[in-house]
């Protein structure tokens, strides 16, 4: 029963124009020749070869990764953990209080999250720079992590950790050998999200950021500041692409994964 | 050959192996286990049967370490394992759920209690190897749990906790996700495994057939007490209250009053006791019944298949007047149900010897429905 209609033609031509038309048109004018961002003067690369040389922006977005890999690594380690005792810890006092607590900073103002953070930086006499942001992406991202983590651990069957325990291992080994083995992919998941939060992020790292830390999102806002450049187009395609890689790729895998499972679940009832 | 019969229960000088010395454990306010004592002994495959919330999960998981008596203790072979924890004894489980691990190959699911134990490579191999063909698993080694069949995913979690050569497994609603052939199947299997591997058995199970089949003592529980414990027999043939003979099998019941029979020299259908139980109906006898409830209420247990049914009176110590209300045919057998004059149902089981065309009784018939002196249990009302 799949009829054409106008209605749902121009729902879907509406939504997408108005989720893509912005990106669209940035990545048409990271090809424009022209300086004037918004006079079309036919099709060049030269921002692109540009923006290569431009120590500032490599600079920043070296920063920006090492920043990214750091905090959603020690993101993940926390997140994960903080689900853990969350979903399996049963109860002990405290337990309302503290979930309560951990999912806080989801809702949370991100410029207060970037206030409170600076002003414990400053209390606490630590110089601003890449470990501080480090630690701030560190603080809101690893509830991402444990509320993603946390979902599966809530389907998880507990039966399996009684069983590696029943079998001989310590409650820590039962975890490494059985539970995060099986949660591996919503950890990853979780990461991915972490690593793609902080890089985005510009309110929370303009707070804690100091000399030397500067990083791509601030570049980037304090050069539109001045005007918007070609070359922050370019930059922006090439995270749109990457983005996008990224994104094909995760969903590729997971939907081959589960293909590849069901048709060994056929397989095996066939027998 | 004359067979030893294995009861080590009977036999005063044997020592159990597993001992539950007045168990209590609640969870909150609720009372899972109620001041329980039970002896288990080595080599027994022990059924914990009772419908589902009568404590026998619980039991089962602190026999296996997941959960700690409030009151009393466990010995297993005489030393206290109330405070060792799950992975420190010598005990092993299987999962209901089977709680194979997905990310691991069957082989990998088996091998994996013996590689932390620490044991050498070739130890292990020579261990699955075994442990695969003693389950008839070979040719499945490699693949995953999510690429196999229940049943077999059913003998890899039996494997698995066979591995260790424990001296107590522990089997939960082992059975309770195979379709009902390959069920009745798998408990044969258990048995020889059993058998063969000397291993002591605990299996709980809400299915009473399953536990008849595979145990060698029945442990019926209600309300975390042990009601009963004996042979499927003994537990079939003479319950001791009217609840276990309610829960195992199809039972008729008839209250009424007993009162003692005179002893003829003999006569062994003589002596005993007999039930008073309606106005202008004659007395029921029970020859094997014990003549301390003499005087009391009581109640009478009928099973169904110790009935017979005739369109005549027949010439037997019982027989009860009534008229078929509804056959449930099952094939091998049919059901009657009978109503007696006063109203109540009585069930009588026949087999099928004859075809069914030639059945002569149907329904709205009257007829005789008959048992022994011996056939029926007296039970404290």
């Amino acid at each position: 029963m799949r009829r054409f209609s106008w209605f749902n033609a121009t729902s879907l031509t509406l939504g997408f124009a108005f989720l893509y038309l912005p990106m669209v048109i940035l990545v048409i004018y990271s090809f424009n020749e022209s300086r004037l961002v918004t006079v079309w003067a036919g099709f060049s690369t030269k921002w692109y070869g540009e923006l290569f040389q431009n120590k500032d922006f490599l600079n920043a977005a070296w920063v920006t990764l090492k920043v990214a890999f750091f905090s959603s690594c020690l993101a993940t380690v926390l997140g994960t953990m903080a689900a853990y005792v969350l979903v399996r810890g049963g109860r002990f006092r405290g337990r309302t209080l503290f979930s309560g607590m951990i999912y806080a900073p989801l809702v949370m103002p991100e410029v207060i999250t970037g206030l409170s953070l600076l002003l414990l930086f400053i209390g606490i006499g630590l110089d601003r720079g890449i470990l501080t942001v480090v630690l701030a992406h560190t603080t809101f991202a690893m509830c991402y992590v444990s509320v993603v983590v946390s979902s599966r651990l809530v389907s998880f069957d507990q039966s399996l950790e009684e069983a590696a325990l029943d079998l001989g291992c310590s409650p820590f080994e039962a975890f490494r050998l059985v539970t995060l083995p099986i949660i591996a992919p919503s950890v990853i998941s979780g990461w991915l999200l972490a690593f793609t939060l902080s890089l985005d992020d510009l309110v929370i790292a303009s707070f804690t950021t100091g000399p030397g830390a500067t990083t791509l999102p601030i570049k980037v806002y304090s050069a539109v500041r001045l005007g918007v450049s070609p070359e922050i187009n370019a930059l922006s395609t090439i995270l749109i692409a990457l983005v996008t890689v990224g994104v094909i790729t995760a969903s590729l895998i997971s939907k081959r994964a589960a293909v590849a499972q069901a048709r060994d679940e056929r397989a095996a009832l066939q027998q | 050959m004359a067979q030893t019969i294995f009861a080590p229960w009977d036999d005063p000088e044997e020592k159990p192996l597993i001992e539950f010395v007045n168990v209590t454990k609640r969870f909150g306010d609720f009372t899972a286990i109620d001041n329980l004592s039970q002896q288990i002994y080595a080599r027994e495959f022990f059924a914990l049967l009772g419908p589902s919330g009568c404590g026998k999960t619980t039991m089962m998981r602190m026999l296996a370490g997941f959960e700690t008596p409030t009151e009393g203790k466990i010995l297993l072979g005489g030393q206290d394992i109330g405070a060792i924890p799950p992975n420190k004894r010598s005990v092993n489980m299987m999962f209901q759920s089977y709680a194979l691990f997905p990310h691991l190959s069957i082989w990998e699911n088996i091998a994996f209690g013996l590689k932390r134990e620490g044991k050498d490579k070739e130890f292990i191999q020579a261990r699955v190897d075994e442990m695969l063909r003693l389950t008839r698993l070979e040719a499945f080694a490699r693949r995953k749990p999510h690429q196999i069949s229940g049943g077999q995913r059913q003998r890899v979690a039996l494997a698995r906790s066979l591995a260790k050569a424990p001296k107590l497994l522990l089997l939960d609603e082992p059975l309770g996700a195979l379709d009902k052939k390959l069920r009745e199947e798998t408990q044969f299997e258990l048995m020889d495994i059993q058998e063969s591997t000397g291993t002591t058995f605990v299996i709980v199970t809400h299915d009473q057939e399953e536990a008849m089949t595979v145990a060698s003592r029945v442990a019926v529980m209600d309300h975390g007490k042990i009601i009963q414990v004996a042979t499927p027999q003994n537990i079939y043939e003479a319950p001791n209250s009217v609840y276990v003979a309610d829960f195992i099998g199809d039972v008729n019941l008839i209250k009424g009053q007993a009162k003692a029979r005179d002893i003829v020299e003999g006569d062994d259908t003589s002596g005993g006791l007999e039930l008073h139980w309606g106005e202008g109906h004659a007395p029921l006898v029970a020859a094997n019944g014990d003549t301390a409830l003499a005087g009391k209420e009581v109640v009478l247990a009928l099973r169904p298949e110790k009935m017979s049914i005739s369109k005549e009176h027949p010439a037997a110590a019982n027989a009860l007047k009534g008229k078929v209300i509804d056959i449930g045919y099952l094939g091998n057998i049919s059901t009657y149900h009978v109503e007696l004059d006063n109203g109540t149902m009585v069930k009588a089981q026949i087999a099928n010897t004859r075809r069914v065309s030639r059945r002569q009784i149907t329904w709205e018939d009257e007829v005789w429905l008959s048992f022994s002196a011996t056939a029926a249990i007296v039970l404290e009302g």
